[in-house]
C-alpha cells in the first residue's frame, strides 16, 4: 500500500511537448510510473516517448481511461489546465508549475475539493510510491520501497532526506512533495490522515519550513489522532522576518511562521526533530 | 508588491471608495486646490512614520511648506522620503479597522474587521477582531457583511455606508490580485459618510502579468537583490559573511541553519533551484561576488540535475571570473564523484558532510 497514488494511476501529462514534459515522460515511464496522455493544445497525433498526444484533457480521458494529472504548463495557463482536468473527471492532480498567482491558486484548490479530488502543489516536486508509481520531477534514483512517509514543503531538501533514507536501506511508502507557495492543495494534516491509515506506513516524516501555520496545524492533529511515530525537520531558523526565502510561502509575516514557534509545536507534541536534514535517517534507525 | 499610500487611494477612488481631498506634493511645493487645515503624510512603505516623525498637520499654507521641507528626503527607518501626500483634515466620528487578506490554513479571503479602528491591529486583543472567511467560488455575499456590520456597533446609516465599502474592496481584493486590502481607520464622519483615511494594499507579484496599470515604484529590495529578480534568482541578503548557494530553497534554508549552528552566520541566500544552465550559474556566481562575503559554501544535490553537469559550469566560472574568497563545496547526489574530481581540480575544498562543510565555512569566516 501506499498513499494517493500506485501502480494502478493512469496519468495524463498537461503540458507533454515542452522540454519538460518530454524529459520527465521519460524519467516517469523509467521508474515504471502508467502515463497514458498528454496533452498540448494543437498537438493531437504527435506522440512522446510512444504516449500519444491530445489537444484536449477531456479527449485523453477518453481515449485512454486516464484518472490522474501531471501538470506543468506555464503559471499563467496553470488555472485553466487544473478546471480542465476537474471537468474531464480527472480525480488526481499533481500541479507543478511554480509562480502560479494566490488567487487562482485559491480558486483551483476549492474547487479540487468541491470535485472530492486530491490536488498536491502547486510548486511541487510531485509525489512518489517507490515501487509503483512516481507522479512528477522527482529524481527516481534516490527512493527505495519500504515504510517511511515523507510529507514535505521543500524538494531537494526532500531529495537529500530520502536519499539519506536510501543509504541506510530505510525505503519509503509514499514521499508527497506538498509545495513551497502559501496557498496548496493537499497538507500536512490530509498527509498525516492518509499515513495513519496506510498498513505499510511504520513512520512518518515531515519536513516544515518558516512560513504561515501548517505545522502547528499538524502538531495539534498528531496530538489528538496519530499513533505513528512521527520525525520533521523545519528549515529556516535562521531566517530573518519579512523575507521571502525562496519559496513565494516561506515568508515570516506579521510575527506568524516562525521555525521557533513551529519546533515548539512539534515538541508538545511529542514529534521527534531532527538538527540537520541528515539526522532524520538517524532518528528513524533508532526507532525501527 | 506594496502599493505606497496614495496609489492605494487612487485605486480606492476607482472603486468608489471615499477618500480625502488630497494631492500628492513634492519638491514643486504645490499646494494649490486644497483648504487647509491639512495633514502631510511621508509616502513610505512601512508602518510606524508617524512617531517617526512622516506625519505632521498644518493650519496654513506657510507652515505646510516648511513642513513639506523638514519630511522631504529624510529617512524613516531606512526609506527615504521622496513623496508627500497632502491631505485635508476631515471631521472624525469614529474610527473602524477593515482588511481584507489571505488565509493560507483555509485558503480563503479573510475579513477583519474592529471598532477599534487608527491603532496598530496586532495590539488589538484578539476577541475584539470580527472574522469572516469568503468562498472563493462564490464570493462575498451578503450575509457575510451583515454578519460582520452587524458587530460593529454602528447606527444603521453608517452600516449601510460600511456594508459598501466591504463589497467594493472584497472586488479590489480579487480584481487585483491582492495579498492584502487594509483600511486602517475607515471613518465615519461627523456628516455619517464613510472614508478611508489610510490605505495598505499589496498585490501578489507572480500575478503582475495581468495588472499592467500598476507602476512598479516602490522596492524593499536591496539593489543587488532587484538585480538577481530581473535574472530570476531567488537571492536574499543577510546579516552575515558567508554567501550560500544551493539548490532549493529549503535546501539553501537549512545550509544557512547549518552555518549558525556552527557559529556561522550567512550573509546571502541564494536558491540556484532546480538548473545546471551553465549561464545560470556564472550569473548566480557573479551576483555572489558582488555581494563580497568572506567565504562561499556551495551546497548542491544532484537529483535530476547531475553534480557533474553543475560542477563542470562552476568550475568554468571560478576559472574565469576568479573568485577570490575561499569556497567550500559540499555535493551529493548523482555522479557525485565524479562532480568532486572537477571541484577538486578547479582548487576548491570538498567536504563530505553538510556538518562537516558548514562547520569549515564558518571556521574560515571567523566563526569557531
Amino acid at each position: 500500500m501506499a498513499i494517493f497514488v500506485d501502480e494502478n494511476n493512469k496519468v495524463l501529462v498537461q503540458g507533454a511537448t515542452g522540454h519538460q514534459g518530454v524529459f520527465h515522460i521519460s524519467e516517469m515511464l523509467a521508474f515504471g510510473t502508467k502515463v497514458v496522455a498528454g496533452v498540448t493544445p494543437g498537438k493531437a497525433g504527435q506522440d512522446v516517448k510512444g504516449v500519444p498526444i491530445f489537444n484536449t484533457v477531456i479527449e485523453g480521458v477518453k481515449k485512454t481511461g486516464a484518472d490522474t494529472s501531471l501538470i506543468l504548463v506555464p503559471a499563467r495557463f496553470a488555472k485553466d489546465a487544473v478546471f480542465e482536468a476537474l471537468e474531464a473527471g480527472i480525480k488526481t492532480i499533481v500541479t507543478i508549475t511554480e509562480n502560479i498567482p494566490f488567487h487562482d491558486a485559491m480558486e483551483f484548490v476549492h474547487y479540487s475539493k468541491y470535485k472530492k479530488a486530491v490536488l498536491i502543489g502547486p510548486n511541487c516536486p510531485g509525489i512518489a510510491s517507490p515501487g509503483k508509481t512516481k507522479i512528477g520531477i522527482l529524481p527516481g534514483s534516490i527512493f527505495l520501497e519500504g515504510n517511511v512517509g515523507v510529507a514535505s514543503r521543500s524538494g531537494t531538501l526532500t531529495y537529500e532526506i530520502v536519499n539519506s533514507l536510501k543509504e541506510k536501506d530505510i525505503g519509503q511508502s509514499t514521499c508527497v512533495g506538498l509545495g513551497g507557495d502559501p496557498i496548496i492543495g493537499t497538507t500536512f494534516i490530509d498527509s498525516l490522515i492518509a499515513f495513519e491509515k496506510d498498513k505499510n506506513t511504520k513512520a512518518i516524516v515531515l519536513v516544515g519550513e518558516i512560513g504561515g501555520t501548517a505545522e502547528e496545524e499538524a502538531a495539534e492533529f498528531i496530538k489528538e489522532n496519530i499513533s505513528k511515530p512521527v520525525l520533521a525537520f523545519i528549515a529556516g531558523r535562521t531566517a530573518p522576518p519579512g523575507k521571502r526565502m525562496g519559496h513565494a510561502g516561506a515568508i515570516i509575516a506579521r510575527g506568524k511562521g516562525t521555525a521557533k514557534s513551529k519546533i515548539e509545536a512539534f515538541k508538545k507534541a511529542d514529534v521527534k526533530l531532527a538538527k540537520f536534514p541528515t539526522d532524520i535517517a538517524d532518528l528513524i534507525e533508532e526507532i525501527i | 508588491m506594496k502599493l505606497f499610500e496614495y496609489r492605494g487611494k487612487e485605486l480606492f477612488s476607482k472603486y468608489g471608495i471615499a477618500v480625502p481631498n488630497g494631492k500628492v506634493v513634492s519638491m514643486d511645493k504645490d499646494f494649490s486646490n486644497l483648504n487647509f487645515p491639512v495633514v502631510l503624510k511621508a509616502q513610505v512603505p512601512i508602518g510606524g512614520r508617524g512617531k517617526a516623525g512622516g506625519i505632521k498637520t498644518s493650519k496654513n499654507l506657510k507652515e505646510a511648506e516648511e513642513k513639506l521641507s523638514k519630511i522631504m528626503g529624510t529617512d524613516i527607518r531606512g526609506y527615504k522620503v521622496g513623496k508627500v501626500l497632502v491631505e485635508e483634515m476631515v471631521n472624525i466620528k469614529k474610527e473602524l479597522y477593515i482588511s481584507i487578506s489571505l488565509d493560507r490554513s483555509k485558503r480563503m479571503p479573510l475579513i477583519m474587521a474592529s471598532a477599534s479602528g487608527g491603532m496598530d491591529i496586532e495590539s488589538v486583543p484578539d476577541d475584539e477582531i470580527l472574522k469572516e472567511w469568503i468562498s472563493p467560488l462564490i464570493g462575498i455575499q451578503s450575509f457575510n457583511i451583515r454578519s460582520i456590520v452587524s458587530k460593529l456597533g454602528l447606527e444603521k446609516e453608517e452600516g449601510k455606508k460600511v456594508s459598501i465599502v466591504l463589497s467594493k474592496i472584497y472586488k479590489l481584493f480579487r480584481d487585483y490580485d491582492c495579498e492584502l486590502v487594509e483600511i486602517n481607520p475607515l471613518i465615519i464622519t461627523k456628516d455619517g459618510e464613510s472614508m478611508a483615511l489610510d490605505s495598505k494594499i499589496i498585490i501578489n507579484d507572480d500575478a503582475m502579468f495581468r495588472h499592467s496599470d500598476i507602476i512598479p515604484e516602490l522596492t524593499e529590495l536591496t539593489s543587488l537583490e532587484k538585480e538577481a529578480k530581473e535574472k530570476g534568482i531567488a537571492f536574499v541578503q543577510l546579516g552575515g559573511n558567508i554567501g550560500v548557494i544551493a539548490n532549493g530553497a529549503g535546501l539553501t534554508m537549512a545550509t544557512l541553519d547549518a552555518l549558525t549552528h556552527f557559529k556561522g552566520q550567512g550573509g546571502v541566500f541564494l536558491d540556484l533551484g532546480g538548473t545546471d544552465d551553465p549561464e545560470k550559474v556564472k550569473q548566480a556566481f557573479e551576483l555572489m561576488k558582488k555581494a563580497k562575503p568572506k567565504v562561499i559554501f556551495l551546497n548542491l544535490f544532484g537529483g535530476i540535475t547531475k553534480c557533474d553537469t553543475v560542477a563542470t559550469g562552476v568550475k568554468a566560472v571560478i576559472t574565469k571570473e576568479g573568485i577570490d574568497c575561499p569556497i567550500i563545496t559540499r555535493i551529493k547526489g548523482m555522479n557525485e564523484d565524479a562532480a568532486k574530481e572537477i571541484l577538486k581540480d578547479a582548487g576548491l575544498i570538498t567536504a563530505t558532510t553538510l556538518q562537516d562543510a558548514a562547520q569549515r565555512s564558518s571556521g574560515l569566516a571567523g566563526g569557531k
